[in-house]
């Protein structure tokens, strides 16, 4: 009895050194890892493959009885590569069925490293991967999943100028990136390079997938030839994503990947999966079919070579949140100067412009909450409320001057566009008023001013 | 003089928001002398269901780019877009694509 506790001890011990000792070879490996160029790891292409081990029959036996995808099939998987573009909410999903499912190789490329506010949708990263490349990250999950897929991490961004050549290296591609430019770079180097693209998408409680250009089916810009405007494309950190919903997809996509490595065919080439995480709906739609005036994959294409996606897009290859400028100087304190008109009394009001749902997660106390949507319909009853304080707030000052009005919002964009509503309003209550906003709003408040308040 | 048209209105992907956040809408198109297409059906959508920034939703006399519009769950490409006449009990879809990942 003792010396089987004794074994399971050691046992214990051993497990967790060698857990330490291939933490310490990923950082080695993060530490030397080059940048990503043209002459850097190029792997050579997957030999063909005749037959499966007695490992691999036993390790994919419970898809290999299924008479669709059998032997040969599993031989397709084994001998295809798959280049993942982004390994967050989607690509981790996406990534670790693939490997699971026993594809050769895959690429995976992000730029980005592991942050907290991640890990509730990436879930190949755990609490240990925060700081830590994601493409490292993922790769080093993939590779306690299943050691025999060959993973190449590219812990960079997708650009212009090393999409297609990597494209080219691989069989099938995965878009899960999080942005506009990278989403048109991705879909015209798979044109370029004669790749079939699988591209999934999702933010809050919804999600879309699509096949494109898989043989003679639409690319991406058959379906969307003109960007959409910056101001109208929300990110995960300002719209919301529930974990689950890019986990859904990015196992849909999966799917679609898996059938066109082996062989099967996909079934979104043409259409697109609309999934509703709220009503519980899956639809499906039928999309146009390639356009033979395509710029990229028409009959006459102009797209003959990479461009600035960044600048067809009018806007960055991330989702990192913008910071508008329409306010000038003056008309904005930092929230260290905040600190200082609270700390010495001067009578204010404090404006927070947030939705209630980011006023329930925290908030400064003595703020008056309006969200911004109804300060720009001009809602009767918000107005009526803001008036009630400036009134009681101009009481407390000298008759003739300015009543000061501090806005604030989660990172200093929406509380511009609220100083600018409130100059334009013209109530008798709201004149000789003194409007600015505060630069980088709560986030900056709990970064700059109080470190217990909370990110989010 | 074409009778009124009932049709079912949807937004998704976003474009909700811009409705305050309703996403079904069965609307009664009133009897006018010309048919309904999408085109009319734009300025009435402006006219009596967006409630904000309407520049997100419409440019020119179409949708901004980035949303499809679905004809009875088919591109409206396929069906004649702003000139396909609307027919009683068909299902409009504006989707906004998302990005995100």
């Amino acid at each position: 009895m003792a010396a089987s506790e004794d074994v399971l001890a050691l046992q214990a011990e051993v497990a967790l050194l060698e857990e330490e000792l291939r933490l310490l070879r990923q950082r080695l490996e993060e530490a030397t890892a080059k940048p990503f160029s043209r002459h850097a790891r190029e792997p050579a292409p997957l030999p063909p493959k005749a037959a499966l081990s007695r490992e691999e029959i036993l390790r994919y036996s419970r898809q290999l009885v299924l008479p669709e995808l059998g032997v040969r099939g599993q031989l397709r998987l084994a001998t295809s590569s798959v280049l993942v573009v982004g390994c967050g909410g989607l690509g981790c999903p996406l990534a670790q069925y693939l490997a699971a499912a026993g594809v050769g190789r895959l690429g995976l490329v992000d730029h980005d490293v592991v942050e907290l506010s991640n890990l509730h949708r990436q879930v190949l990263h755990g609490e240990a991967r925060e700081g830590h490349a994601k493409a490292h990250s993922a790769a080093a999950a993939i590779g306690r999943l299943n050691s025999a897929v060959q993973c190449v991490p590219y812990a960079e961004a997708l650009t212009p100028a090393t999409a297609l050549d990597l494209v080219r290296r691989y069989d099938v591609v995965a878009d899960c990136s999080d942005n506009v430019p990278t989403r048109y770079l991705v879909s015209d180097a798979c044109v370029l390079a004669g790749r079939p693209l699988v591209s999934a998408s999702a933010l809050r409680l919804e999600g879309q997938l699509t096949v494109y250009h898989y043989e003679g089916g639409p690319c991406y810009r058959c379906v969307f030839p003109t960007p959409p405007p910056g101001e109208s494309v929300t990110n995960c950190a300002d719209g919301g994503v529930l974990g689950v919903v890019p986990g859904v997809l990015g196992c849909l996509q999966a799917l679609e990947v898996i059938k066109i490595a082996a062989g099967l065919g996909p079934s979104y080439s043409g259409s697109l999966l609309l999934f509703d995480a709220l009503g519980g709906q899956f639809r499906c739609i039928r999309l146009r079919g390639r356009r033979s005036d395509c710029v990229a994959c028409g009959d006459q294409p102009t797209v003959t070579r990479l461009q600035d996606y960044e600048a067809f897009c009018g806007s960055s290859a991330t989702d990192k949140c913008r910071s508008l400028q329409l306010l000038s100087q003056e008309e904005r304190v930092s929230a260290a100067h905040y600190k200082q008109v609270l700390d010495a009394g001067e009578p204010h009001l404090l404006l927070d412009v947030r939705p209630k749902v980011e006023v329930d997660i925290c908030c400064l106390p003595h703020a008056l909450h309006i969200p911004l949507s109804r300060l720009e319909r001009r809602d009767a009853e918000s107005l009526r409320l803001l008036g009630d304080a400036v009134r009681k707030g101009k009481q407390t000052i000298q008759k003739g001057t300015l009543f000061p009005i501090y806005v604030i919002c989660k990172l200093g964009n929406d509380s511009q566009k609220a100083v600018k509503v409130l100059q334009s309003l013209s109530i008798k209550e709201l004149d000789s008023l003194l409007a600015r906003d505060i630069v980088g709003g709560l986030m900056a408040w709990a970064t700059k001013v109080d470190p217990t308040f909370p990110q989010y | 003089m074409a009778a009124p048209v009932s049709v079912q209105v949807e937004f998704g992907g976003g474009a909700e928001l811009l409705f305050d956040g309703v996403k079904k809408h069965q609307v009664t198109l009133p009897g006018q002398e010309e048919p309904w297409d999408i085109r009319n059906l734009l300025i009435w959508i402006k006219k009596n269901l967006l409630k904000e920034r309407p520049e997100l939703f419409i440019q020119g006399d179409s949708v901004r780019p980035g949303i499809l519009v679905l004809i009875n769950d088919a591109d409206w490409e396929l069906q004649g877009e702003l000139d396909y006449q609307l027919q009683d009990q068909d299902s409009i879809l504006f989707i906004s694509t998302l990005h995100g990942g």
